[in-house]
């Protein structure tokens, strides 16, 4: 469980995981689970009045999804893991300063030939 | 453009899917993803701890550590609706199949193949018959050498049929998209079989 790796200190690897959940509060888990590596994400402009006002982490997410981004983009450029970074966008999510697009669905019983063909054709154009 | 933001129309965010890059430790996956991606592959790591992993593979190291599985990434904008992403797990890595979401919604997944070390994908063709995850086989010849036919490592991993398997060099970005070419193909024909 990564709650237990934040109780741990010490160490370089235990300093690593401390540091990054200390930003989410101490949860582990997103309170959604709206956030898979390819949902886009897109800050809300302008935001919403009532917003509260974000935190520095908060803000930094927000200047990186000004424009639409995934979410395993915004993890890397952050250089945080994806979990942490999902546990952020739900409150940034619930709070109204951002937006969510799922991944386009795929399920292996029932394809999507139209999509598959787009794909096809647009490494063809590589 | 920054200063011209405040005037200009929300962008519409593409719709995203994702192809997994897979195989034993060394075999090019990075080097893969960074053939065909429009962006210099990207890193996001994902700490795993010893506890969530079972008691099975951790060689006699009884502490609990964590592990830290990374995934490599790349894009390719296949039109301004539509982004496709590879997911490449790089180095050795006997985790990454913890990370559930990774494949989750994947359209499918290549499982790179390294001839002088076969065995050491054979986790990653077991992960994907097992969850039913359709995928081809890309042999990556060692300095784009092939000194076997592509039917002989078929039968040397003992795959089934309906398995494309393409010798590939991972380092040209025209051998690599047509890996991921024949993944689609076979996908576009099974979703005809099954229609």
């Amino acid at each position: 469980m990564s709650a237990r790796a934040c109780e741990v200190g010490g160490d370089d690897t235990a300093g690593r995981l401390v540091r990054p959940f200390t930003l989410t509060g101490g949860r582990t888990r997103p309170s959604r689970t709206d956030f898979t590596l390819i949902t886009t994400v897109t800050a809300v402009d302008p935001p919403p009045e009532r917003a509260p006002r974000p935190q520095p982490e908060q803000a930094r997410i927000l200047r990186r999804c000004a424009r639409p981004i995934a979410v395993a983009e915004l993890a890397a450029h952050l250089d945080l893991p994806v979990s942490v970074v999902a546990i952020m966008l739900c409150d940034l999510l619930e709070a109204g300063l951002i937006t969510v697009h799922p991944p386009h669905p795929v399920t292996p019983r029932t394809p999507d030939l139209d999509l598959l063909q787009k794909v096809r054709d647009g490494l063809g154009r590589l | 453009m920054a200063g011209s933001d405040t005037t200009a129309t929300a962008v519409a965010p593409p719709d995203t899917v994702k192809i997994l890059i897979a195989g034993g430790f060394g075999v090019g996956k990075t080097t893969m993803v960074g053939s065909v991606s429009e962006i210099a592959p990207l890193r996001t790591e994902e700490p795993l701890t010893s506890a969530g992993l079972g008691i099975d593979d951790l060689d006699g190291i009884e502490e609990k550590r964590a592990t830290t599985v990374a995934l490599d990434f790349g894009r390719i904008s296949i039109s301004r609706e539509l982004v496709l992403y590879l997911f490449g797990t790089p180095g050795q890595q006997r985790f990454w199949f913890m990370w559930n979401d990774l494949a989750i919604g994947a359209l499918g997944a290549v499982v790179l193949v390294d001839v002088r070390r076969p065995e050491s994908s054979f986790a990653a063709i077991d992960f994907f018959e097992r969850r039913n995850i359709p995928f081809v086989v890309g042999v990556n010849g060692f300095h784009g050498e092939h000194p076997y036919p592509a039917e002989e490592i078929r039968e040397a991993l003992a795959l089934p049929e309906h398995v494309r398997v393409l010798l590939c060099d991972a380092r040209e970005r025209d051998s690599c998209r047509d890996v991921l070419i024949a993944l689609i193909d076979q996908l576009i024909a099974d979703a005809r079989k099954a229609s």
